[in-house]
């Protein structure tokens, strides 16, 4: 770890009077098992490392990277980023993340078991998950793919204006989706089961998911179209906040492209919303005690009781708009520089099961499955409608399966006609966690 | 790029402990691109990614290690790794000698964008932001993203095989935001093919600035989409989308192989309406999804899929054709040295029927009329899809009317490919798209004519 630091800290020594540099440098190794029909498909070992350069010259910002870190990339690397930056044009705000007052969360991320656990291991997971994904239910009739993954991330972030950050962690899943077959029509499903260290994974917990799955919706149909009731499934509703979470980060917010930028202390959502964004919460698989400027993360209430309370910041938004970094600089990998989003979003649980709330409804569908989040859904407008599949709920109780519809609103209406939070509240391996969600008047379209 | 006789001793240390295959697939990548947004030339991002990634093949087994160490040390590395990693037995030496294949590349690089200052390129963002806001108050954010790469790759194998390719490509991309009393609309226009800078001989991006500003403008007006299924025709170049979901994915022999696909064992059968003739074409010069070899090193194809209706064949790579003793289709592609090749689309597009266009849609008495598709996602196993419309009209009374909002239109490919009952005559290429698979992202193209499907469920909220 401190290795990457010291690359860091050097690169952005290096740093010349007037100019901001900042360097950001990974390192990881990654073990892929892959079963099919009991024997290892494929065994892969990968390591990769690179390093990120931001550099600012006179309010002028560019970029650069390389996948290798010898001295030689490292000082092309940042000559690159400084020729880049003298063709940008100029903003007053623009400027590194600078120390603050807040210390980072202590969380333990990284496990020595990761690294000590033995290849032949690795490869029994895999196949004893497949192979019981495979018994889990006698409509069971293939597997597409059955695997165990492992990686250990290794990262460190240094600026010519006193950030020195370093962080590590490791993490492994494995993860099954099978086909199920019945009357000559095949479904569907997966299941992961996920965990800091491999003692924490359990394989018949994911072939148990991802065989019900498949299987629920064997003889599914398509519906007519009307307005009804839906429940979003855990894994639904934490996809749907990844959306909203988008539409609350300062960036999106500043350049116009949010419909909830001139919101702020209006009532946005049904008051028993609250938000909350919070890569402290060691539960959440996206834990991280610093965000991608090397600042700590901490917990931000964007929507209290439906109120919309605030913003994500990075350095750069939060300096625009006169405000301070809430630790929300995220990063996708050193090949571009820091943007604003949400970490561990999670909304504050209610008290009924699932089976409560869908009791208490007439007419209605359980939707356990979207798809085509990406091309259905305009975070800038707010239109909203995926393609759905799952359970119709009738009188209070889960009926016949139903499939191939979509259902449509905006994300506005969405927040506002929320109707019920379960207390079913789970961490998920994306940066929101899932929990029941009842949401009335979606439109459904079908046959 | 690399010595020959470094290439057999790699591959000769990979195929050590009994591989039966082994292959060096080695990446040297530079990109750069420049974005625009909110008046300003924000920044300016460049870099270069290389390594080699390495598979040893035994029985149904394939061992993959890759490292950005290019020494000899480091691929001698990588090469035990990646034959640990398929647990190859004892097995004897093997000699590898490669022979380099020569590979035509139909279209020369006219312009290397290496070559091109960055006051040139960012002074395109800049006219394509100045020409979008000109359109009007009503916009009111714009962003302009200018992008370039070279990737060259060299392709050996324990076969003998030896292939280079250099591929270049050259992206423009303007995107709008205009508000109104209707809340915030956006509207996009993209152009990107596999050539250098001269693709701005061609496209105009002061034109693209306008009609990306249009397709918001226009949008704030937009009525809430039908919901419920109704005919859809969908303009030329549109449709492409469409095919690539609705069944290009299901004629991947590796989801065929797995019987993930509702195409299976279905070659020789009518799987959809006789006016279809479906083609992967990755030879198409020039296009988003052209390469002179594939990631496993043979040469691009023209394959034809479905012809007149009936299913031809499906899309291979090296692994899937090796078990059915047959070649590859030129279809074996990767992200990048850090990933697996698997089986990948190309250029995929439908040929041009014989309709007239506007008689299409003059014979349409109600539906939907889709002038630009957004992205796509499908289940294979149960041929159910969805695509995007991010530009869309009602057609009423054989008119095309009012605009309608954004979202994702639903069908089951294999009831849709029977459903197409128009093609025009007005084939042309869709928008530069990057397909995902399996976690890998890689270029793809498609395009098809005007085309109508005479019912499709689009999800929008008006009853």
């Amino acid at each position: 770890m401190s290795e990457l630091l010291d690359i860091a800290t050097r690169v952005a020594g290096w740093a010349n009077d007037g100019e901001q540099v900042e360097a950001f440098v990974v390192h990881e190794t990654e073990t892929e098992v892959r079963a099919y029909e009991g024997e290892v498909e494929s065994f892969t070992r990968a390591e990769s490392q690179g390093v990120g350069v931001r550099v600012i010259v006179d309010g002028k910002q560019g970029y650069a990277y390389a996948g290798t870190l010898d001295d030689t990339a490292l000082q092309e690397t940042l000559r690159e980023a400084r020729d880049n930056a003298s063709f940008a044009e100029p903003d007053e705000f623009n400027g590194l993340a600078v120390p603050d007052s807040v210390e980072p969360a202590s969380l333990e991320l990284w496990s020595d078991a990761v690294g000590a656990f033995p290849t032949e291991e690795k490869i029994a997971l895999a196949i004893e998950l497949e192979r019981a994904a495979l018994a889990a239910d006698t409509r069971i009739s293939g597997i597409e793919s059955a695997e165990y993954i492992d990686t250990a991330y290794e990262s460190a972030v240094a600026t010519s204006t006193g950030i020195a950050a370093a962080a590590r962690e490791t993490g492994c899943y494995v993860s099954v989706y099978t086909l199920a077959e019945a009357d000559g029509e095949t479904q569907t499903g997966f299941g992961f089961s996920i965990g800091r260290d491999p003692s924490e994974l359990d394989p018949a917990i994911a072939a148990a998911d991802a065989a019900d799955r498949a299987t629920r919706l064997l003889g599914a149909s398509k519906p007519g179209s009307e307005r009804l009731t839906v429940v979003f499934d855990p894994w639904v509703t934490a996809q749907f906040l990844g959306i909203v979470g988008h539409t609350l980060t300062g960036e999106a917010v500043l350049k116009g492209r949010s419909m909830f930028a001139d919101r702020l202390g209006d009532v946005v959502a049904n008051p028993m919303i609250t938000l909350v964004d919070d890569a402290t919460d060691p539960a959440a698989f996206t834990a991280s005690a610093l965000d991608g400027e090397g600042i700590a993360t901490r917990r931000t209430p964007l929507i209290v009781d439906g109120e919309l309370q605030a913003f994500l910041h990075n350095a750069y938004s939060a300096r625009r708009a006169g405000s301070s970094s809430t630790g929300s600089a995220v990063r996708g990998g050193f090949k571009s520089g820091p943007s604003v989003g949400a970490q561990a979003l999670t909304l504050l649980p209610g008290t009924q099961s699932q089976s409560e709330l869908i009791a208490g409804i007439d007419n209605g569908f359980l939707v356990q499955g979207v798809s085509g989040l990406h091309s259905g859904v305009n975070p800038v407008s707010g239109d909203f409608s995926t393609g759905a599949e799952g359970l119709r709920i009738r009188d209070g109780e889960l009926a016949e399966p139903i499939r191939e519809v979509t259902i449509a609103s905006t994300v506005q209406r969405l927040l506002q006609e929320v109707t019920g939070i379960g207390d079913d509240l789970q961490w998920l391996p994306m940066s929101s966690a899932g929990v029941s969600l009842v949401v009335g008047d979606v439109t459904m379209s079908g046959a | 790029m690399l010595d020959h006789e470094l290439i057999n001793r790699t591959l000769s240390t990979a195929m050590r402990t009994g591989g039966e295959f082994a292959e060096v697939f080695v990446e040297d990548k530079r990109s750069s691109s420049a974005v625009l947004d909110d008046g300003r030339v924000e920044e300016l991002t460049s870099g270069r990614d290389r390594g080699a990634g390495i598979r040893v093949v035994v029985g149904d087994t394939t061992g993959f290690a890759h490292t950005a160490d290019l020494s000899e040390a480091g691929l001698s590395a990588a090469a035990e790794a990646a034959a640990a990693a398929a647990r190859g037995g004892g097995g004897g030496a093997k000699v590898v000698a490669v022979s380099p294949i020569d590979v035509e590349r139909s279209v020369p690089v006219r312009i290397p964008p290496e070559g091109v200052a960055k006051a040139t390129k960012v002074g395109l963002l800049t006219l394509a932001n100045e020409a979008a806001r000109a359109q009007g108050s009503a916009i009111s954010q714009v962003s302009a993203r200018y992008g370039d790469s070279r990737r060259r790759i060299l392709v050996a194998n324990s076969d003998g095989v030896l292939a280079e390719d250099d591929q270049v490509r050259t992206l423009f991309s303007v995107s709008c935001v205009a508000s109104g009393d209707t809340g915030l609309q956006t509207g996009r226009e993209s152009t990107g093919r596999t050539v250098g800078f001269e693709l701005f001989d061609e496209a105009d991006v002061e034109e693209m600035g306008r009609r990306a500003a249009e397709r918001a403008i226009t949008k704030l007006s937009a009525r809430p989409a039908p919901s419920g299924a109704v005919p859809v025709v969908v303009g030329p170049g549109g449709g492409g989308v469409l095919f690539h979901e609705a069944c290009g994915h299901g004629l991947e022999a590796d989801l065929v192989g797995k019987g993930a696909s509702v195409f299976a064992n279905r070659v020789g059968e009518q799987v959809a309406s006789p006016l279809v003739t479906l083609i992967d074409d990755g030879t198409m010069a020039g296009e988003w999804g052209y390469f002179a070899i594939d990631d496993e090193g043979r040469p691009a194809g023209h394959n034809v899929l479905i012809q007149d209706g009936v299913l031809t064949d499906y899309m291979w790579d090296q692994l899937r054709a090796r078990k059915e003793g047959r070649l590859s289709s030129g279809n074996g592609r990767r992200q990048s040295y850090q990933h697996l090749p698997m089986v990948r689309m190309t250029n995929t597009y439908i040929t041009a029927g014989h309709d007239d266009p506007e008689a299409i849609i003059a014979d349409t008495d109600s539906g939907v009329y889709v002038a630009q598709l957004g992205g796509g996602q499908v289940n294979t196993a149960t041929g159910d899809f969805v695509f995007g419309m991010t530009e869309a009209y009602l057609i009423e009374n054989g008119e095309i009317t009012d605009p309608i909002r954004e979202g994702n239109l639903i069908g089951n490919g294999p009831e849709v490919l029977t459903r197409i009952d128009r093609l025009g005559h007005d084939f042309a290429m869709g928008s530069p798209g990057t397909c995902g698979k399996d976690g890998q992202g890689v270029p793809v193209g498609d395009g098809t004519p005007t085309l109508r499907v005479t019912s499709l469920t689009v999800g929008g909220t008006a009853a």
